[in-house]
């Protein structure tokens, strides 16, 4: 059975990351677009972690990294979704094309 | 040395009087500011007749020769080693000389003036003007540096501004002041542009250093300033004749004299104070204490003064002889004598016998300060009995006002030059001084003394003989009757410059001032006197002889001069000259071009930032869609576009 290699990693990571990132041009709801992000952080987790693990393996930085973006992906849903809440109760609707009051 | 605290103090307190007056008087002293401001002008006048008493008596002269005393020097702002503007006091026998001019005339007027403003509207507010002017004039004669002067003599201009507009509300008043502002204001500039010529060669804006350098053809400055040559003329030439234009602008002479006779707008103690004694002669000033440069480094640029005095007594004194306003003859008359003492000093020479029309012009100075105010504060009077400028509602006035009718006859005769009237002893010593050196401006002068006593006497006929008076004419009833001539406070400054107008001849003025500060002795020539006086006597009883009964004489002879009076009666058409140059040539020529190119350049440039911001603005505004996803599209584009640039061209 194959081990996976760095690459293979990198490859998840990338298509995860752009996964998450059509999914937050296209999506028009909002609470789909959250998810996105989400998904383009967790992209960026494991690169951080393929990397730790195939060139620095000795070390401990992305690690930490990770543990870091998680507690703040974390922080940054919960006032995401406060906001969602927010424009849902002033707009009646979680729909990204409602929220065009702020233009020339 | 003299005490430099006092003789600061003359200046001083008339600019305490000013702020007090300015800035309390209308809520404090709406009844008192007059006698405020005419007891520190006393205690002026006390302090200044002090110094000058010390001055010629005690300490001023050293080895026969009055020095030049700098009690007060204050360095204000020093620009280099040498080149600093001073805020000194320079005592000499010509400063000294002004100061008491212009305590006692300035004391004289607010004294006057307690009369002949009572009950205005904004009396204190004149008061501090006044306090303002003779502060303005005493700080520019006592100034020790040619910039100080230079601050002092735009003060001089601004307060004259403001006392020629005092009737605000009346629209020639306001015409006037703008204009002796703006034509004023036009001379300073050459007055500046020659300050910094001089100042530049001699390397020091110091009176006493500045004179001493360019009179000594062996320093630095002198030889600079001789070499140095722009369209054939030297340098020190150019810088003194710019000079002398800023002090004709001050002192009207011709070109420049337009302003002088609507400056008449202003209250008449007003024009006594800045009309005749004073200000007017800030001009002779300026060129007396630049004498010995004048003298003896350019005799070009003293010859050009000569001439421009004499010209100017000429013509004011035929002006003069039409004019019918009483304020007006007096003003051209003004202007006339003023010429007089140019003349004078553009025919002297520096030192000795040859200073003698320095002497003399100083002189005329003092004894006309005297004269013209006295003749003033008369013609003020009258003007307050009558309510009116013009001649023909005057006539027969002599039984109405014996004082002022004794002491205008005094003063005529003073400026007539009949002896033994001040005028005789200062004209005399100018005509002795210009037969000696310049023929031609000798006979201009002999002409224009005729004239004088022609036209002087020609106003005190019709204002006070020439029948019917205005009682007769209105029935019995003139409504000057219930003030008469005016009290106490305004006969009292006639009576005692009548006095001055009779006596101050027999002063022996060349004991006292001369180019050099070595006494001169002026000897009187009686068969020289007897022409000016015997022209004087005719003038006065052809005068005499039109004027003095209603009859059709005059209307005669104006009508066989008929063109040449018209040219005089219209003034020359110099200010006709004036306005066609401004409004035709000048606003045609530059004004309206430079509008255009303002319009359209300077504002379209500015219009087409504008616009530009505008346009550019209107096309982009859609980027700022409020949509979120197409935000996030622009920053991934511009990420990609960085991270391309990082990989492939920055290497």
């Amino acid at each position: 059975m194959m081990q996976p290699g760095l690459y293979h990693l990198l490859f998840i990571s990338t298509a995860l990351f752009f996964i998450g990132v059509y999914g937050f041009f296209t999506r028009r709801n909002l609470v789909t677009m959250l998810m996105s992000v989400e998904l383009i952080l967790n992209s960026v987790n494991l690169n951080f972690i393929a990397f730790n693990k195939y060139l620095w393996y000795d070390k401990m930085d992305g690690l930490f990294f990770t543990i870091f973006i998680i507690a703040i992906a974390a922080a940054e849903a919960a006032v995401a979704i406060a906001i969602i809440i927010n424009l849902y109760r002033s707009h009646q609707s979680i729909d990204v094309e409602n929220t065009e009051d702020l233009r020339y | 040395m003299p005490n430099a605290t006092y003789i600061a103090l003359i200046p001083l307190l008339p600019l305490a009087g000013f702020l007090m007056l300015g800035i309390f008087g209308r809520k404090y002293f709406k009844n008192t500011s007059g006698v405020i401001g005419a007891a520190l002008l006393l205690i002026s006048t006390v302090l200044a007749l002090y110094t000058a008493y010390g001055y010629f008596f005690e300490y001023g002269k050293v080895d026969g020769v009055y020095q030049k005393l700098v009690p007060l020097k204050y360095t204000w702002l020093q620009f280099s080693e040498n080149v600093s503007i001073d805020m000194g006091i320079i005592i000499d026998p010509v400063s000294v000389m002004m100061l008491v001019v212009v305590t006692f005339v300035s004391l004289m007027v607010h004294i006057y003036s307690l009369g002949y403003m009572k009950g205005d509207e904004r009396f204190p507010t004149y008061y501090a003007f006044l306090g303002l002017f003779t502060f303005s004039m005493l700080g520019l004669v006592v100034s020790s540096n040619i910039f100080q002067i230079y601050i002092f003599w735009e003060l001089v201009g601004v307060s004259s501004f403001l006392l020629i507009g005092y009737y605000y509300d009346k629209p020639s008043a306001v015409a006037a002041c703008k204009k002796a502002f703006i034509v004023t204001r036009f001379a300073d500039v050459g007055f500046l542009i020659g300050i910094l010529i001089l100042a530049f060669h001699s390397g020091t804006l110091d009176f006493n250093t500045l004179i001493t350098t360019l009179t000594s053809p062996e320093t630095e400055g002198y030889k600079s300033a001789a070499a140095a040559s722009f369209m054939g003329v030297s340098a020190l030439t150019w810088g003194l004749a710019l000079v002398f234009v800023g002090g004709a602008g001050k002192s009207a002479m011709f070109p420049l004299h337009i302003w002088l006779p609507d400056a008449m707008e202003g209250p008449t103690p007003v024009s006594a104070l800045i009309h005749a004694a004073t200000m007017v002669v800030a001009g002779v000033f300026l060129v007396a204490r630049l004498f010995p440069v004048f003298a003896i480094s350019s005799p070009n640029a003293l010859t050009m003064v000569g001439y421009v005095g004499a010209i100017s007594a000429l013509i004011a004194a035929i002006i003069a002889c039409t004019q019918t306003d009483i304020k007006r003859v007096l003003a051209y008359s003004t202007m006339s004598q003023i010429g007089y003492m140019m003349f004078a000093l553009g025919v002297s020479k520096y030192g000795g016998e040859e200073g003698l029309g320095y002497t003399a012009s100083m002189f005329h100075l003092f004894t006309h300060a005297m004269f013209k105010a006295l003749l003033f504060l008369g013609a003020g009077a009258v003007i307050h009995y009558i309510h009116s400028n013009e001649m023909k509602d005057m006539g027969g006035l002599r039984k109405y006002l014996p004082v002022t009718h004794i002491t205008f006859l005094i003063a005529c005769l003073a400026i007539a030059g009949v002896p033994p009237f001040a005028g005789f002893f200062s004209k005399e010593e100018i005509l002795l001084a210009a037969y000696e050196h310049n023929t031609a401006i000798y006979w201009i002068a002999l002409i224009t003394s005729g004239l004088t006593a022609f036209y002087m006497f020609r106003l005190y006929f019709n204002i006070f003989w020439n029948a019917p008076s205005p009682l007769e004419r209105a029935g019995g009833e003139v409504h000057g009757e219930h003030h008469g001539e005016g009290g106490f406070v305004m006969m009292m400054p006639l009576v005692l410059l009548a006095v001055g107008a009779a006596g101050a001849g027999f002063i022996p003025f060349g004991h006292f001032i001369s180019s050099d500060g070595k006494q001169l002795n002026t000897e009187f020539h009686l068969q020289f006197s007897i022409a000016p006086v015997a022209l004087g006597l005719a003038g006065i009883f052809i005068a005499m002889w039109m004027y003095k009964k209603q009859n059709n004489r005059p209307d005669k002879i104006a009508a066989s001069l008929s063109s040449l009076y018209k040219a005089a009666y219209h003034k020359f058409y110099i200010d006709e000259i004036y306005t066609f140059i401004t409004q035709k040539i000048i606003f045609n020529l530059i004004g309206r071009p430079a509008a255009w190119f303002d319009k359209n350049v300077v504002d379209g440039m500015i219009n087409a930032t504008g616009n530009g911001t505008k346009d550019i603005s209107e096309s982009i505004k859609g980027l700022q869609s409020g949509k979120v996803q197409s935000y996030a599209i622009y920053f991934l584009a511009g990420v990609i576009g960085l991270a391309l640039l990082f990989i492939y061209w920055w290497t």
